[in-house]
């Protein structure tokens, strides 16, 4: 299965990145809003043909093998040595089938509620679809670093134009902190077309010999743009101004996969390029994500705005797949893609649920509501269960990723996975606090007295993800199953220093 | 059919009832609802029984379903261990839980979470059964924390009360505590044992009996008496012991069914379970079995001090199950694991029994729960009387009962056992017996003995039936005269009083001293003797129920219904005056010790303080302020260039600069 079949001589990665930009595209064309329900259709048709691309990725794919499957290479510019390249292996199949899974999602949940310049919407979500998928799918460093900047846009745009009050402000910050990560990265991959014998190729900047100095340097200009993504503590605090104004689909793209872009930077560029110096500043790195789970936990627990409190929780979540990926043993690390995917799911959900209450009340205020249960019994059942998925019950997607981490912790160091473990108790108090306080209770205003329950295309997508959840929950062998040649084949290479002198 | 699909059907079958009751309850009604629960415990219970006939019969299983996830070389599974332990969880769990299924028919007769709460009892039924067939470390953390789970959907259940969804959120977190110190003995365990199944992991055990870590720098500790704690730490939370048990008073918001079943009869004796499945590990370090014994024997005197003062009645109930627990804990800490699971089962018989004959009165009360309006209930309530009375005399050790063949044992183990703190505990679980029977009996006269009080109280009465909803509204305002409960209530009772009765005389043979355990159990005889003691001075269960004529804990239960006779049929206005001369006794008994106000204060006032400080300091101060702002003439520049962004057509522009830059590069440069 190693050479790319597709339609049409096309291969699937190249399907996955191109059908969605070209539906977005095509919807560029079709008008204003006049032809808003053609576009809203032809916005589903695009991310359901997006999806189906990815698909033959999870059925086609060899989980006995690390090496890169799909692949498809082409010249792009010579006299660079630029190509065209694209593959994935079992770090990144999933999160191509994550991305274009989670825009079908996003394309139903702006299906009423977006009412304004409905065919730019959708067009910018399926835009940023292509290009999220390419950034998982790109082997060459020029072109991961076009999709990795070009994705930024039209999030940057959905934020400016369909976002709240501070929209600008918040798609300001969001851009400068970003900015800032990726000039550097530039820079490093300049470094490194050298260091690699005139070549852009990620998988011959792996085997490249670097001296400490040097990785050091790397890491740090890597560590930069990934870890803004991520977001880790301390450069996270755009994250909640980007969640609170964006609209509901800008949130759940922004949680769900924008965030895993960063995460996986570090499994594709950090660890493998510089493994001298990762396993040297591992402490650092441990220290931020045991920050970012104690830390941003506490500071969860006192915010008033459920999308930053949620906001707040993703950092802390995320905080666990730092951890996990610089624990370097197998636990760890699929842990922390376990928890990648699960975040995916829980974070769209949260996001998704608290859009629900949105769009009725507009207000995102946890004092502005309390007893919704009384007037939505299937939406509170539904936030229920995402809050126990948040708070990382057992059965639900949200216990497999940490569990594996804090085993995978203790094997390391009993502390480390001490304050990682706080998560059960400020994880349960930030959730179900919010949850006690917005869902149960007496009916609190007439505002809440007037609540009607989620229609048929809410309830479809909130089953989707519960199912999703509870899935992966019960049974997450297949999700580990695909990861284990590619992670064992990554540890092994991280293993062995690199160093030149 | 063969036994694993019998064994798949004892934990499946809850299930699919509260799938069907939750899922289709509206389409299904409220019959439907019941049937449908009904009928999965029943097969549940079917079940359990042909599998422990098989397994008297010699046959045990120990297999996995399926493999939930590898990673490296550890590989993680769902399955079943069916032994003579699991099969008496697996018969007092659907035994009771059938009782109390049966029964909330009747109390949740006019209540509009009908179908909600049959779903919810069953989906528990479900996570306790797999919590008590799991065969590994992974799935017993998975039923453990869904049982928290539904136990925090139950005891919100009337959720738009404000003390029900306080004490769920409060029953979670504590738990939570609990299950932090139980996940890190779990990392623990799969660290140094490379498995996390408990047959490779007890097999293990000994070869690890000297190692030692370092978790602080410079001080070594014995590796199996870290695990073992931070496991205990784990049942602490689930069963309630001090400090973790704070949670379990306040559980009482929810409707009496569930304190009968989760927050007495099973969920709560998970720890207990778990601690004596584990007894392989435990049987290694002596410091983690005191450890055990001294936190028992704390939560069995000083929790039944409370229950003293209460007149709630459930709450009475409530504290008497917290001392109870301890009494299971202390017998953990003397090696006397047979002896803590066979009180667990007569308590889960008595207990259940008291708490439904409680709902019973509170249904005959018109939903009036303080023992102070009751009296005289016994010509009103006969069947809940007798059964009520039976339920107490099997708790306070009443000599023949159930309940007083398993505490005696637990006494006598504490007597025998020489490890440190077993001295404190022996005084502890003695004195227990007096306030046992002194607050069980004081309940009992208060209710159904003395002056009829319910006709002269005030109708402002603020428990369970005066919860704010409005379902059960239309008893509020006076009291009529109170009367016997529908059959569905009584008959359960009846059915748990007959074990009650009879079940410590029938079994303390084969399960204390024939091998009814045999390798489910294991105890190092040469090390903690106090099986091999209790079983030299046994000499039938009808020797020991004389002899227990003429020993010290018969004559404190003796004493502890007399003082209460006394106390509340003779010299009524005593109490009162007793309280007033108690004066600060009386007040920290009132304030439960003060450890819902220090943890109330510290704990989750501190968090917030704590987190609204890191928030200020942190995020808005430092990081935004300094680093961020600190750029903010970089963003005012670029704000003025993005409030073109409202136009919509920098969006057309910036997607054409990049499709524009990419085909540049490649045309020139390519």
């Amino acid at each position: 299965m190693l050479e790319a079949t597709g339609l049409f001589g096309i291969g699937w990665l190249s399907l996955a990145i191109w059908v969605p930009i070209l539906a977005g595209v095509l919807i560029l064309t079709t008008g204003d809003d006049s032809n808003a329900e053609g576009q809203r259709t032809l916005a589903l048709l695009g991310a359901l043909a997006g999806f189906a691309a990815a698909v033959p990725l999870w059925t086609g794919f060899d989980a006995a093998t690390p090496v890169m499957q799909f692949e498809e290479l082409a010249s792009w510019i010579p006299a660079f040595n630029i190509n065209y390249h694209l593959g994935v292996d079992g770090i990144a199949m999933p999160f191509v089938l994550l991305n274009s899974f989670t825009t079908i999602l996003v394309v139903l949940a702006g299906w009423q509620v977006i009412q304004s310049k409905v065919g730019q919407y959708m067009a910018a979500f399926l835009i940023q679809s292509g290009l999220i998928n390419g950034v998982f799918c790109a082997l060459d460093g020029v072109l991961f670093y076009v999709f990795f900047e070009a994705m930024l846009i039209p999030l940057y745009l959905i934020i400016g134009m369909w976002g709240g009050q501070n929209r600008v402000y918040a798609a300001i910050k969001f851009f400068l902190y970003t900015l800032l990560g990726s000039l550097l990265m530039l820079v490093a991959m300049m470094y490194l077309f050298f260091q690699a014998d005139g070549s852009f190729e990620i998988l011959a900047w792996h085997k490249a010999g670097l001296t400490m100095t040097a990785q050091v340097l790397l890491f740090v200009a890597f560590f930069f743009a990934f870890a803004v993504k991520v977001p880790m503590w301390p450069v996270h605090t755009w994250l909640p101004d980007a969640h609170v104004e964006a609209p509901t689909g800008g949130s759940v793209v922004l949680a769900a996969i924008t965030l895993k872009v960063g995460a996986y930077g570090f499994l594709r560029f950090i660890l493998p390029i510089v493994p001298d110096a990762a396993h040297e500043l591992t402490w650092l790195i441990v220290t931020f994500s045991l920050i970012a789970v104690v830390y941003i936990g506490l500071v969860a627990l006192v915010q008033s705005d459920m999308k930053k409190l949620i906001a707040y929780s993703s950092i802390a979540h995320m905080g666990f797949v730092t951890l996990g990926f610089f624990l370097f043993n197998p636990l760890g690390i699929e842990g922390g893609l376990i928890q990648m995917i699960s975040h995916g799911f829980v974070s769209a959900a949260m996001f998704l649920c608290v859009g629900v209450m949105y769009d009725r009340m507009h207000s995102r205020q946890i004092a502005d509501y309390g007893g919704v249960a009384n007037t939505m019994p299937k939406f509170a059942a539904f936030f229920m269960l995402f809050a126990m998925a948040n708070a990382g019950l057992p059965a639900t997607s949200g216990f497999v990723g940490e569990f594996m981490v804090v085993l995978g912790a203790v094997q390391v160091n009993f502390w480390w996975a001490a304050l990682a473990a706080t998560t059960l108790i400020f994880g349960a108090a930030y959730t179900l606090w919010m949850v006690k306080r917005v869902v149960f209770g007496k009916v609190a205003n007439e505002h809440v007295a007037e609540l009607t329950d989620i229609d048929g295309r809410e309830f479809i997508v909130l089953g989707i993800l519960a199912l999703c959840v509870l899935g992966m929950g019960v049974y997450p062998l297949p999700f580990t199953e695909v990861m284990h040649a590619s992670v064992d084949n990554l540890l092994a290479h991280v293993a062995h220093s690199k160093l030149v002198y | 059919m063969d036994m694993q699909s019998l064994y798949l059907t004892v934990p499946l079958a809850p299930l699919a009832g509260a799938l069907v009751a939750g899922l289709f309850g509206r389409s299904i009604g409220r019959t439907g609802a019941h049937l449908v629960t009904i009928l999965g415990v029943l097969v549940s219970f079917l079940a359990s029984i042909l599998i422990f006939q098989d397994v008297l019969a010699g046959n045990t299983f120990n297999g996995a379903l399926y493999t939930w996830i590898t990673s490296g070389d550890v590989s993680l599974e769902i399955g079943f261990l069916i032994d003579r332990l699991t099969t008496v969880m697996m018969l007092v769990v659907t035994f009771v839980s059938l009782c109390v299924h049966v029964y909330t028919i009747g109390y949740m007769s006019d209540d509009d979470g009908y179908q909600r709460f049959f779903s919810y009892i069953s989906l528990f039924t479900f996570s306790m059964l797999m919590l008590v067939m799991s065969n590994n470390f992974l799935q017993l953390f998975f039923g453990w924390e869904a049982v928290g789970l539904v136990s925090y959907l139950l005891i919100g259940f009337w959720y738009t009360r404000e003390s029900a969804i306080y004490a769920n959120l409060k029953a979670f977190l504590v738990n939570r505590v609990g299950d932090f110190g139980f996940l890190l003995g779990i990392g623990l365990v799969l660290a140094y044992f490379g498995s996390l199944d408990y047959a490779q992991v007890f097999q293990k055990a000994p070869t690890l009996a000297h190692e030692s870590i370092s978790i602080l720098d410079g001080h070594a500790w014995s590796l199996l008496t870290v695990i073992c704690i931070l496991l205990f730490i784990g049942a602490m939370g689930k069963s309630a012991q001090f400090p973790l048990h704070v949670w379990l008073p306040d559980s009482m918001e929810g409707p009496t069914p569930i304190s009968a079943l989760i927050h007495a009869a099973t969920m709560v004796t998970a720890g207990i379970f778990m601690v004596a499945r584990m007894s392989p590990l435990f049987e290694l370090s002596d410091t983690a079995l005191s450890f055990v014994m001294i936190i028992g024997a704390i939560t069995a005197l000083f929790m039944g001090f409370l229950g003293m003062i209460q007149n709630d009645i459930k709450r009475v109930v409530a504290y008497s199950t917290l001392s109870q627990l301890g009494y299971m804990t202390v017998a953990l800490g003397a090696s006397a694991y047979s002896v803590a699971i066979f009180h667990l089962m007569t308590h889960a018989f008595f207990k259940a029994l008291l708490f439904l004959a409680a709902g019973s009165v509170i249904i005959g009360m018109h939903h009036d729960q303080d023992i102070r309006n009751m009296g005289g209930l016994r010509k009103y309530m006969p069947i809940t009387w007798i059964t009520l009375l039976i339920g107490s005399l099997a708790l306070i050790g009443t000599p023949g009962l159930s309940g007083f063949f398993s505490k005696d044992s637990i006494i006598l183990a504490t007597y025998a056992s020489d490890l440190y703190g077993s001295g404190f505990a022996a005084f502890a679980v003695t004195a227990g017996v007096f306030v046992t029977a002194f607050y069980s009996f004081r309940m009992y006269f208060l209710v159904f003995h003395g002056k009829e009080r319910f006709h002269n109280a005030h109708a402002g009465h603020d428990q369970e039936g005066g919860k704010d909803d409005d379902q059960h509204g239309h008893h509020g305002g006076g009291h009529g005269t109170p009367h016997e409960s529908p059959w569905v209530v009584w008959l359960p009772l009846v059915l748990l009083a007959i074990p009650s009765v009879y079940a410590g005389w029938a079994y303390i043979e084969p399960m204390l001293f024939g091998d009814y355990f045999g390798g489910a159990i294991f105890v190092n005889h040469e090390a903690h003797k106090a099986m091999s003691d209790l079983a030299h001075h046994f000499h039938g269960a009808g020797a020991m129920t004389l002899h227990a004529l003429m020993t010290l804990p018969f004559w404190l239960a003796v004493a502890g219904v007399a003082t209460a006779y006394y106390l509340y049929m003779v010299r009524r206005d005593l109490p009162e005056k007793i309280r007033r001369q108690a004066g600060v006794l009386y007040t920290i008994l009132d304030q439960k010790y003060g450890f819902d106000r220090f943890n109330d204060w510290f704990f989750a006032g501190g968090a917030r303080w704590l987190g609204g400080r890191l928030w200020r300091w942190g995020d808005v101060t430092a990081i935004d302020g300094v680093m961020v702002n600190g750029s903010a003439r970089v963003v005012g520049q670029f704000a003025r260039l993005a409030r073109g962004l409202q136009s919509g057509y920098i969006y057309h522009y910036a997607f054409a600069m990049i499709i524009g830059v990419a085909l540049l590069v490649t045309v020139f440069v390519g």
